[in-house]
């Protein structure tokens, strides 16, 4: 009974959506006050209905309502709460229906917070916005429905796909969806900017929040992706250029462009189509996205089931889409008259090079993703485009672009001289260089990329904190310190951000340069030396899980003689799903993580066992994490704040103060 | 053909899981040997896998092409002549490095070639801006005006 109201909470909800997709734009149009005022109860009716739709079908999970074909296909009694939980969105059906939740909430925020928006232009975004909800609801309703009840029942579900019964993973969708979703915000209000023909600073203010919370968001989803990888997969990888991970990759690329050219519009009044353009695209490389884990085109690791009709429907949601936005665009980009005039060399320019590296970096990465489809289309050829690839084509944009943050980031607005803004830059760059020198001579036969990443990871955080100071403006230490505190919080965020991807700049680098291997044959009992570790295999045991059983190796590691630690790696065999699983037994340290896996049983007894040092892992997500408490504290900025910036001051270009 | 039996063989693909990569008992005994069958199997896809390399998976099929790369290596095969003996074998699909010839030429010169137009674009947008002068602040509109004397008065 709760499973079909939530079913007929979502076909209603589909309905409220198709008619604020309609109603405040004629009003808007026609000047209907009445008309507009319509979309905000019908953004917040869709909002509850969607989420109580998702709460019935969550409640199926959690009392395993093996009626619903959904919970059959992806639980299983057995399986812990927080596992049915997840179930919900860890499949297909689920998943549309979580990223149609958070479509709607994205429309209620921006009628919830909205009241300061002119009125239609509100009208206009949250038309906009439920246009996007309502493609999105008619796709999960007529091709991926959630609530499919099964004739005949089973005793008992087929259990979640064993890899994705793990916390990170849990929690990776969820974060993952808020922010390609949260781009949609971006494509409303780039869209409803069109059709007034008008771009100011209020809208650059007011996007920037939008695209600031939607990249921190993508940034948590893929570290937690990346650092499940990193531990469940077995062997330390922690990013595969899959075409699944490329999918995030772009969308987190064009909407660190976006926020940042934002910040020009809103403070410079310059740069206004090209930053609806950015808007319009990074919404689209979302729903590219969505189209290539869900329609199966290029198969990955991770993509969802293989149905050429859902293909075809989002790639028809895109069409429309992409090609309505594309074509207004065209037809009204001229209208976006640039106002702020700057020179060559000024932070405009700097922020200009910064949307050409990253925007560019991530048309790169949509190239090789589908190229092996044009290929095989065009060309016949049926090929691969692989990590080799990408790491000769993507990687030099990433060092170019940390390359050139630190000057653009001093240099001022609208003139700068480049000799000025690089003098307090000169010592941290002989600094970088000559630390990164100093490794390359230490680590003699090894290759460059550690040096490289020393290079460019001290010159990006030194950088960082030499901008921070420099803020503090002149005088005496005491003061400066004082002054330091009382920054606002927004350059705190970009100093943290920056600095957060100098040190997962470096951490890849470092890891993937430093890193010891060692693959061989242990017997239990039997000891061999890793770097300055002894690892003992003491044991091999077997253990009992709620739903699988698991041999788990006991490794002693001993360093300088002494008792270091335990490690315990299991293999698992999960007897619902029928699938073996393997978890590694990693010491967490702050400069190296031991990372042991206990392989097969050989023939003449023993066990295989790979191990590996892996230094600086935890600062690749420490540096990811860093990128997203800067983004957070930048958002959490008085003057950034949703809305507060649009209620402080009264909307208008003559109202921008000076930075 | 060969893309009806990649179908096959992806639809049957085996799921990440259990322990990846070489083998203790696969490992030449040539350090150098192995270095290079390491950094050639780094390069080479599993062909029922999805999107892992040689050295990555931990397929049955993987684990043949391991062997087969050190067995060549062992003979003294050079790095080319492994690759192109796989390459005949399997078919170009196993290259995760994809070759610079014929229509791949786009894909290679393509980052390069983005890179320059959008300087070039972004440089003819630059100079143009610098050379223009700036707007004088357009009137508020009457509601703005309003909205203004509002806010002055709290």
């Amino acid at each position: 009974m709760i499973v079909e109201l939530g079913h007929f909470a979502l076909i209603f909800a589909f309905v409220v959506a198709l008619a604020q997709a309609v109603v405040p734009l004629v009003g808007a149009h026609k000047g209907w006050h009445g008309w507009m005022q319509a979309a905000l109860p019908m953004a917040n009716a869709q909002f509850l209905l969607v989420a109580f739709s998702f709460a019935a079908l969550t409640y199926a999970f959690v009392v395993s309502d093996f009626s619903v074909a959904l919970v059959v296909a992806n639980s299983h009694t057995a399986k812990p709460l927080i596992y049915k939980i997840s179930g919900v969105w860890g499949n297909h059906e689920g998943s549309m229906l979580l990223w149609v939740l958070i479509l709607t909430l994205f429309g209620a925020c921006a009628a919830w917070f909205g009241a300061n928006l002119r009125e239609s232009f509100r009208a206009r975004v949250l038309a906009v916005q439920s246009s996007v909800t309502a493609a999105f609801m008619a796709f999960t309703l007529f091709t991926s429905n959630p609530f499919d009840r099964m004739v005949m029942p089973p005793l008992d579900g087929q259990d979640l796909n064993p890899l994705l019964q793990d916390p990170g993973l849990a929690l990776h969708p969820p974060f993952l969806y808020l922010g390609y979703v949260g781009l949609s915000m971006a494509f409303s209000f780039a869209v409803a900017a069109l059709i007034e023909g008008r771009v100011d600073a209020a809208w650059g203010r007011w996007v920037r929040p939008w695209t600031l919370a939607a990249w921190v968001f993508l940034t948590i989803g893929i570290a937690l992706g990346s650092w499940w990888a990193y531990y469940e997969l077995g062997w330390g990888g922690f990013w595969f250029w899959d075409p699944v991970e490329n999918a995030s990759l772009m969308p987190w690329l064009f909407a660190a462009a976006l926020l940042h050219s934002a910040i020009v519009v809103e403070k410079r009044e310059a740069l206004k189509s090209w930053t609806i353009l950015l808007a319009i695209l990074a919404f689209g490389f979302s729903l590219i996205g969505t189209f290539i884990v869900r329609s199966g085109l290029l198969t990955s690791v991770h993509a969802f089931a293989v149905d050429p009709d859902r293909g075809m429907f989002i790639l028809l949601i895109l069409a429309v889409f992409m090609g309505g936005a594309l074509t207004l665009f065209a037809l009204r980009a001229q209208a976006m008259e640039a106002k702020g005039v700057f020179a060559t060399v000024s932070r405009e320019s700097a922020l200009v090079m910064n949307n050409v590296l990253l925007a560019v970096s991530s048309f790169v990465v949509f190239v090789g993703t589908m190229w092996p489809m044009f290929a095989e289309m065009l060309f016949d050829r049926v090929l691969s485009v692989g990590p080799p690839f990408f790491n000769i084509a993507f990687s030099p944009f990433m060092i170019g672009l940390a390359a050139i943050m630190p000057i653009g980031a001093m240099l001022p607005w609208k003139r700068g001289d480049l000799t000025r803004a690089t003098q307090p830059l000169v010592g941290i760059l002989v600094f970088s260089l000559a630390a990164g020198a100093l490794v390359w001579a230490i680590q003699t036969g090894r290759s460059a990329l550690g040096p490289l990443g020393v290079i460019v990871g001290l010159w990006v955080v030194l950088g960082a904190a030499v901008d921070l100071w420099a803020r503090t403006g002149r005088g005496d230490t005491l003061a400066r310190l004082q002054r330091l505190r009382r920054l606002p919080r927004a350059d705190w965020g970009k100093t943290t951000a920056h600095s957060g991807l100098g040190v997962t700049i470096f951490a890849i680098c470092g890891m993937l340069a430093w890193q010891t291997e060692d693959i061989r044959v242990v017997q239990v009992g039997e000891s061999f030396p890793l770097g300055r570790y002894e690892i003992t295999l003491a044991d091999v045991t077997r253990v009992e899980g709620p739903n699988f059983l698991a041999t788990r190796g006991i490794m002693e590691v001993e360093r300088g003689g002494r008792p270091f630690t335990t490690v315990m790696p299991e293999r698992r065999f999960y007897t619902a799903a029928g699938m073996p699983t393997n978890e590694a037994g990693i010491h967490y340290g702050l400069f190296r993580d031991l990372y042991l896996v206990l392989g097969e049983s050989q023939d003449r007894g023993g066990w295989a066992v790979r191990s590996y040092i892996k230094p600086f892992a935890n600062w690749m997500w420490a540096g990811a994490a860093l990128m997203a408490l800067g983004g957070l504290l930048s958002l959490s900025d008085r003057r950034y704040r949703v809305a507060a910036g649009a209620r402080s001051r009264p909307a208008g270009p003559s109202a921008l103060p000076a930075e | 053909m060969r893309a009806l039996f990649l179908a096959a063989a992806l639809a049957l693909a085996v799921p990440v899981a259990g322990v990846a990569g070489p083998q203790p008992d696969e490992i030449l005994d040539d350090p150098e040997l192995e270095a290079r069958a390491r950094a050639l199997s780094r390069d080479l896809r599993c062909v029922v896998c999805r999107n892992e390399s040689i050295d990555d998976s931990n397929a049955d099929l993987a684990r043949d092409m391991r062997l087969l790369v050190r067995e060549r290596l062992v003979e003294g095969d050079s790095d080319e002549e492994v690759m192109a003996f796989l390459v005949q074998r399997y078919g170009e699909f196993v290259l995760l490095r994809p070759t610079a010839t014929g229509a791949n030429l786009v894909l290679w010169i393509s980052a390069p070639v983005m890179l320059l137009l959008a300087l070039g674009t972004a440089f003819v947008y630059l100079r143009r801006r610098e050379r223009t002068s700036e707007p004088a602040a357009p009137k508020l509109s009457p509601e703005e005006e309003a909205r203004l004397r509002d806010l002055m008065r709290d």
